[in-house]
């Protein structure tokens, strides 16, 4: 199994000598981390090559990391039912940077991409609808960024006078309790990523 | 903007009945032609990744059971899946078939819902009524082992919760006997009946390509001609060892998505009585006391045991850092999680790949230039859940 990964890593090194900046096989899992300026056509390339045949966009996610630079990834899963593979496509993005949208190579990538805007605020270029997905329809924030409270920042009610649901700043009658049960003694190394960015919430 | 006088813009939603949830569906009608279809989701987004990322991996496999809430122990089986790969734990053989079983026994429940609230879309009430009271003798097997009919919160990383009370595999069997039956009744009211088959033959043809292109997966893509079952393709537990066959349809349109998913019930059902035969004995969670609590008499009596019980729930496991993705052949379709681990007690991001989503972006695609009333047949034809599509 994991040869044949290796014979598509290799394979993509030399097709895109420039694009492919990273390959890393791990748990016979294989992933690649492209430059966004040759994702569309290394998805083609991935989708129309015999040699790999990756017909299937599964999923679209992005993943912040707040403090590193590029800040987001964007991770593509793709499945080959030819050869039984998946592989996994990662862009890294800034909060102003772009990447561009893979619509015209897999249809399904439109919503994947909406949802990706709507969580995290990552830019697509050339999406020809890049609405907000899943949120509200003048919600503001992108819910799914580490610096994005759990609880949020807008509640909302019915108001029986205005007879209407309205929306008003956040009270919680007991503020969220984010309690760390880390052991002390298991030293540094068990930090947590995302550790110390996070808006503390009263 | 200028609207033509022909064209007119109809809402469909967020509360219909067709609708399985709530979907509120932009329609822009030619007549009674469907020209264009607007699916607004969220309506029952509840944010369960972000609640994940603030929970221990424990704490995360309840959220699982309500995401499709008509196949509860079938997504917590990828969580357990996902969550044992970055830990690298194996699961005793027994455990392996008693989550079997139970995939496969959501997978009639599933189906059993999915076809007759599709037959009831389309006009017939009987199949509906019929087949719930199968699916209540069905819940009534998830309360036997779980202690609840729909959030089971059963598969754990490891294995399953608790052993199966003690003749709880024999009534299984009886129900295996009995049930095909019910599936003949099923089929006599529907397969031949000029309604049905006049609201679903050639309604919402998906061709193969398009399948792939648009992300379908599961009896959906399999209606499309592909025989594609990550059962077979990627066996996981011990779907290795079992015999089943992958139905497949023809045309892709809505007759075929309902005949596949009768013939997966049967196979399902084949499936079931081999686990009740090929049952092993042993434990049912892994031996490993770092995932694995301690037995309730220990803890009665050794101090260790309590704080071990104590330390498992409350700070929880830590998982090495690393990611995965890892799938299922869920009842819809593919359902996989992307999981990254950062060596904490709580995973560091957790994306959910639901099946129906990428069905219901299809929508549009499926009924344009068909009638309004074909676009409950197809979206009841699609089984689509909203829990698992707005997450």
């Amino acid at each position: 199994m994991s040869t044949f990964l290796d014979d598509i890593a290799h394979r993509l090194k030399t097709a895109f000598p420039k694009g492919v900046l990273e390959v890393c096989l791990e748990r016979d899992e294989l992933t690649v981390v492209v430059g966004e300026e040759s994702l569309v056509s290394f998805m083609t390339f991935l989708r129309d090559d015999s040699g790999c045949s990756f017909e299937q966009l599964v999923d679209i996610g992005g993943v912040d990391y707040p403090g590193r630079k590029p800040r987001f990834d964007v991770v593509y899963h793709l499945l080959s039912l030819a050869q039984n593979m998946r592989l996994r496509v990662k862009v890294g993005v800034d909060e102003e940077g772009t990447v561009p949208s893979i619509g015209t190579v897999f249809p399904c990538a439109l919503w994947y991409e909406r949802e990706a805007w709507d969580m995290f605020g990552i830019l697509f270029t050339e999406h020809p609808d890049l609405r907000r997905l899943l949120s509200d329809y003048d919600f503001q924030g992108h819910p799914l960024r580490k610096d994005f409270p759990l609880s949020g920042y807008k509640e909302v009610r019915y108001d029986e006078e205005q007879k209407k649901v309205v929306y008003e700043p956040l009270q919680l009658a007991q503020a969220y309790r984010d309690f760390d049960f880390l052991s002390p003694w298991e030293g540094d190394g068990q930090k947590r990523m995302g550790a110390g960015t996070q808006s503390s919430e009263d | 903007m200028i609207v033509p006088a022909s064209s007119y813009t109809l809402n469909f939603g967020p509360q219909h009945p067709a609708a399985h949830g709530v979907l509120r569906l932009v329609l822009q009608l030619d007549g009674e032609i469907v020209e264009r279809a607007d699916p607004h989701i969220g309506l029952l987004h509840r944010g369960t990744e972000k609640l994940i990322e603030h929970k221990t991996y424990l704490q995360a496999l309840p959220y699982f059971d309500r995401l499709d809430y008509v196949s509860p122990m079938c997504q917590e089986h990828v969580w357990a899946l996902a969550v044992e790969r970055l830990l690298g734990l194996s699961v005793p053989p027994r455990a392996q078939y008693i989550r079997v079983l139970f995939s496969e026994l959501t997978r009639i429940l599933n189906h059993a819902l999915n076809v007759t609230t599709y037959a009831l879309d389309v006009g017939a009430i009987t199949p509906f009524l019929w087949m719930f009271e199968e699916r209540e003798v069905m819940m009534e097997f998830y309360e036997r082992v779980s202690g609840s009919r729909m959030h089971a919160a059963y598969f754990r990383p490891g294995g399953v919760a608790r052993d199966v009370p003690p003749d709880l595999l024999e009534d299984m069997a009886t129900f295996c006997k009995r049930f095909p039956k019910a599936l003949k009744d099923l089929e006599g009211l529907l397969s031949d009946n000029r309604i049905f088959r006049q609201r679903s033959v050639d309604i919402g043809v998906m061709s193969a390509q398009d399948a792939l292109g648009w992300g379908f997966s599961g009896p959906c893509l399999r209606a499309s001609g592909v025989a594609w079952d990550l059962r077979k393709s990627q066996p996981y537990d011990a779907y290795g060892e079992l015999d089943f066959d992958i139905p497949v349809g023809e045309k892709g349109d809505c007759f075929d998505r309902y005949l596949v998913r009768v013939e997966e019930m049967r196979q399902s059902l084949r499936l079931i009585e081999q686990c009740l035969e090929a049952m092993p004995s042993g434990p049912v969670m892994t031996q490993d006391g770092k995932v694995a609590p301690p037995r309730r008499e220990e803890m009665k009596v050794s101090m260790e045991a309590l704080i071990h019980h104590f330390k498992l729930y409350s700070e929880g496991y830590h998982v090495p850092k690393g990611e995965t993705y890892t799938a299922v052949e869920a009842p819809k379709g593919e359902f996989g999680v992307y999981l990254i681990a950062d060596g904490s007690n709580r995973p560091y991001r957790c994306k959910i790949r639901a099946p129906s989503y990428a069905f219901l972006q299809a929508l549009e695609s499926m009924s344009k230039g068909h009638f309004l009333a074909d676009v409950s047949a197809v979206l009841g034809s699609l089984d689509v859940v909203f829990g698992e599509i707005d997450r």
